[in-house]
């Protein structure tokens, strides 16, 4: 087993070396999907704790892949081979992309394996150094570069803050074994969990630190979006579960679970609105991905909540959601950034204004891509239903805490959820209809071939798995025992009875493959009844464009106007729910009565993130920086006075921690 | 015995749904038509209708795709199968368990986004205008009906439909206010999500006002039959769903006989007549409200059902 661990990593860190050359960046791509299948077979095998030949001075690093840890490298590799395959079938990259990819993955993977803090944090700052690298390579200049430099300055912070909360909780040692012999208690494990959300939860684009992620996810290349949504906000997810609910014990109280509660369903409301307001449609993926991600923290809150209140089979059906979640939005996520990227490399664009009407060109990628949309809006019998079914049962099942303000905060969770998957459908619908329905808006778009060879693959590969996750969910929660008994305790075990999703003998129960199979049946049913009766062929007729003109010669396509824009689709929920996440700014231009020129109306929105968090820290910055350069006019005296000070400042803050 | 009396009470269930689904469309129309003092068409008109339209050749938009094809199927496959799910006349019908309240809500989901991606298919602006303003209500919609459903669960313990439906019915639960919010809400919820007066009026083409026409002004032939019979079968539901959750009095316990069903029966179809008449006086009383008020009204609806979980965790959840 170790030799397929070695022989893969050894396979990413060469291929890192290959991509540099610039040579062969399809031989490269495919021999990372190798790796990464090599990666997620060790993923559901599992590996024993080991100490490799190397690490930092003061001990051997470890590596060990245990259920937890297993279950999210599974997730990776299923994220990561159909990325390298559509990284192989798309144009060589720039040859820093094609060094920091594997890098990367790397990366990801040695966060995943890790089985001590320091090869933990190592593996976290590589995947974080990796993934700025792949946008840096994409954006010389500009706002790419921007976002980038944005995401370097968040991606540092949660470094800091990470190492931080270890520092806190390594008291006898740093593997992990020595740290849950030892979990935090008081003040510490208040830091500790502080840290852990800052450190891990601005990784995952918990507000208000989700700012980076709508700029940084779509300025990379597509299969590094997908990896960045599908798989590096899960390694966050991954740190935060290991941290405060493995390493810290099960001693913590159970309040412990209230703000991973309120920080995710507050970041899935902001990140569903944004969906519904971007116009970039790899924003709107990202802004999902917020919602998305926020759900998995909520659940995870709801996990620790349960776990603190002795309710033992709740915390597993809150922790089944999130680790369920994360393998189907890791599905259908990739999947969709696979479909847009696909879109973008062949019909020339990403804004929804330049597109329309693919379903006619491009059936395969208009498929693919809404089996991953309606997997996304959470409609049963397909795969995202099934685990946001298991999230919304926890919290109505909140009810069963003897404590009134969680079953109040759980209440007001269960309606900001409501919103949150209400709005991503309105979200995806959205996309759907502007991207592939509805007619062409540019001759470029109206041209474009569909996705064949090994892009076709990509797309197929993510596809297969949201279709079967949707059914067979159950399936896919029986693999989840395993971590469910190590997070909470032998007793525990995944809300399951045979192929259906059952909370308890008598409770609620879902039965996904029964569902589907009976929405099959009433199809065929209605299908055959209605064709006995109409058995007539359908013709083809002009549409009823609202009374406009046909359209000139030189507008093949009709009048774009006449088609309903991606600004106005989102207007509805702008005006009712926009400002929630948005500073919106309107100007509308009249022209005065009479003038032959259009009234025109300027619509901008700035991210709330923006106006009440960077800048003022901007502007903090800038003023501590004009009292700093107060200190270069000083005399030699009081330098050294200020040394003086502060080394003694420094010394009596050593001694007084010491003694406490 | 018992399985075969539930599987037979399953069928009977679904060819009732069909068959009633369309003449509480028409009977509403007739009810609505006689309060405002004209004569109205006859309540079977909307079969006569339906009828008329299979036989005629459907047109497909220019623009159309698969998705205008297949979106009708898809919408009344899952709508039928809500209906098939929600109790009529007689609990414990073979499909019982998975009668759960998230799933019904989740089919028709499923069934409202088949009918704003049919709006956006043939690329006309009306289309896409009704499929953002559905998707708009549904975003105020569905986190209610949630909050409701926690309100029952709390309640029963469940949030299988059947369960809830059979335990309210044994009169457990008595009178109680938080029980009245969730209905208030509740029939909110139904109003936006059929189309119904305050939100939506489903009589008119008004291009200002309309929400689900919009979607349909494409459809026709079978494909405006399949919509239509899906609107009507997802107000039976609705109808239904508030019939088994404030007045479940009446409908046959699991396991009983033809009797008992009989029974159950009429008094389902005199509390399907209740609530249809008390739709019709509702929607001659009021008008129609404009579309930036609509979230506003169901934001109220919202607070109505949180306001129902708080009073029910401070009546049971002090135990």
């Amino acid at each position: 087993m170790l030799t397929l661990l070695g022989a893969g990593f050894l396979l990413l860190l060469a291929l890192s070396v290959l991509g540099a050359t610039g040579r062969a960046p399809r031989v490269m791509f495919l021999g990372c999907a190798a790796a990464m299948g090599g990666l997620g077979l060790v993923g559901l095998i599992g590996l024993p704790a080991t100490a490799l030949p190397f690490g930092p001075p003061w001990a051997a690093a470890q590596i060990a892949v245990d259920a937890l840890g297993g279950w999210f490298l599974l997730i990776l590799a299923l994220v990561a081979i159909p990325s390298c395959v559509f990284a192989a079938a798309s144009p060589a990259p720039p040859r820093a992309e094609g060094a920091a990819f594997p890098l990367f993955l790397a990366g990801m993977a040695l966060t995943l394996i890790a089985a001590d803090a320091f090869t933990l944090v190592l593996g976290f700052e590589l995947m974080s150094l990796a993934s700025w690298a792949l946008i840096a390579a994409r954006h010389a200049t500009g706002a790419g570069r921007r976002a980038a430099r944005l995401y370097l300055g968040f991606a540092a912070f949660s470094g800091v803050c990470l190492i931080g909360a270890f520092a806190l909780l390594a008291s006898s040692g740093l593997g992990f074994a020595a740290l849950r012999a030892a979990p935090p208690e008081g003040w510490r494990a208040g830091f500790v969990l502080v840290l852990v959300l800052l450190g891990a939860g601005s990784k995952a684009g918990l507000v208000p630190f989700h700012v980076w992620l709508p700029l940084a996810h779509p300025a990379a290349a597509t299969p590094v979006s997908a990896l960045m949504s599908g798989a590096m906000v899960k390694v966050a997810l991954y740190v935060m579960m290991r941290v405060l609910l493995d390493l810290c014990g099960p001693a913590q109280p159970a309040w412990w679970g209230l703000p991973l509660i309120l920080l995710g369903v507050t970041t899935a409301l902001i990140g569903a609105l944004r969906a519904n307001l971007e116009r970039d449609t790899k924003s709107i993926l990202a802004c999902s991905t917020l919602e998305n991600m926020g759900l998995m923290v909520a659940a995870l809150g709801l996990a620790l909540a349960y776990r603190g209140a002795d309710l033992v089979p709740l915390a597993s059906v809150a922790l089944a959601a999130a680790l369920l979640h994360a393998l189907n939005h890791a599905g259908f996520k990739t999947l969709l950034f696979l479909c847009i990227g696909a879109v973008y490399s062949l019909a020339g664009s990403c804004d929804p204004d330049r597109l329309g009407g693919l379903i006619h060109r491009m059936p395969w990628v208009a498929g693919c891509a809404m089996l991953g949309a309606l997997s996304a809006a959470a409609l049963p019998p397909l795969s995202g239903f099934a685990s946001e079914w298991l999230l919304l049962q926890a919290l109505i099942q909140a009810f069963r805490v003897s404590d009134m303000s969680v079953q109040l905060i759980a209440a007001a969770s269960l309606a900001v959820v409501g919103m949150a998957i209400g709005l991503a459908a309105a979200a995806m619908v959205r996309l759907i209809g502007l991207v592939f329905l509805g007619r062409p808006r540019t001759p470029r778009g109206a041209g474009a071939p569909d996705a064949t060879g090994l892009m076709r693959v990509a797309l197929l590969l993510p596809a297969g798995l949201t279709l079967l996750l949707g059914p067979l969910a159950a399936v896919a929660l029986g693999l989840l025992d395993g971590p469910i008994r190590q997070m909470l305790g032998a007793q525990a075990a995944a809300p399951r009875f045979g192929l259906d999703m059952a909370l308890g003998d008598a409770g609620s129960r879902y039965m996904p493959g029964l569902v589907a199979l009976l929405l099959a049946l009433a199809l065929a049913g209605i299908v055959l009844l209605v064709r006995r009766r109409s058995t007539q062929a359908a013709s083809r007729g002009p549409a009823w464009d609202c009374g406009f003109m046909p359209p000139p010669p030189h507008l093949p396509f009709g009048d774009p106007l006449s088609q309903v824009s991606a600004q106005g689709l989102g207007q509805p929920i702008r005006r009712s729910l926009g400002d929630l996440a948005i500073a919106p700014r309107e100007w509308h231009l009249a022209q005065p009565p009479g003038a032959p020129s259009a009234a025109r109306l300027r619509v901008e929105g700035q991210d709330r993130g923006f106006t009440r968090l960077l800048y003022p820290l901007a502007r903090g910055r800038r003023a501590l920086a004009r009292e700093a350069e107060l200190l270069r006019g000083l005399s030699l005296r009081s330098y050294l006075a200020l040394t003086f000070g502060t080394l003694v400042f420094l010394l009596a803050l050593i001694a007084w921690l010491e003694r406490g | 015995m018992a399985v075969l009396g539930s599987i037979l009470t399953q069928l009977l269930h679904i060819a009732l749904m069909l068959a009633a689904a369309p003449l509480l469309v028409g009977g509403v129309r007739w009810l609505k038509s006689r309060l405002m003092g004209r004569r109205g068409p006859h309540p079977m008109q909307p079969w006569r209708d339906l009828l008329k339209l299979l036989r005629k050749r459907p047109v497909l938009a220019e623009g159309a795709s698969i998705v205008s094809r297949a979106a009708p199927y898809l919408a009344l496959t899952a709508t039928a199968l809500a209906a098939a799910l929600v109790p009529s006349f007689a609990f414990g019908m073979v499909l019982a368990p998975v009668a759960d309240l998230l799933l019904i809500g989740g089919l028709l989901a499923f069934a409202r986004v088949a009918l704003a991606l049919n709006g956006h298919d043939a690329g006309t602006p009306f289309g896409g205008l009704g499929a953002a303003r559905e998707m708009t209500f549904a975003v105020f919609a569905e986190p209610a009906l949630l909050v409701c459903v926690m309100v029952f669960a709390v309640l029963i313990g469940t949030t299988n439909l059947n369960t809830i439906g059979y335990g309210l019915s044994d009169g457990l639960v008595g009178l109680r206010v938080s029980l009245l919010f969730a209905a208030v809400a509740l029939v909110a919820v139904a109003l936006a999500e059929n189309a119904r007066v305050p939100v939506d009026n489903p009589a008119t083409h008004l291009e200002l006002t309309m929400v689900h026409e919009a979607m349909l002004l494409e459809a026709s032939g079978r494909h405006l039959a399949l919509w239509e019979m899906q609107a009507s079968l997802k107000l039976l539901v609705w109808l239904g769903l508030l019939a088994t959750l404030f007045l479940p009095f009446g409908t046959a316990a699991p396991g009983s006989g033809p009797f008992a069903w009989g029974l159950g029966l009429v008094l389902w179809a005199a509390k399907i007549g209740l609530l249809a008449l008390a739709l019709a006086v509702f929607e001659s009383a009021i008008a129609k409200m404009r579309v930036f008020r609509v979230p506003e009204f169901l934001g109220g609806a919202l607070m109505l059902a949180l306001l129902a979980a708080a009073l029910i965790f401070v009546s049971t959840g002090l135990a």
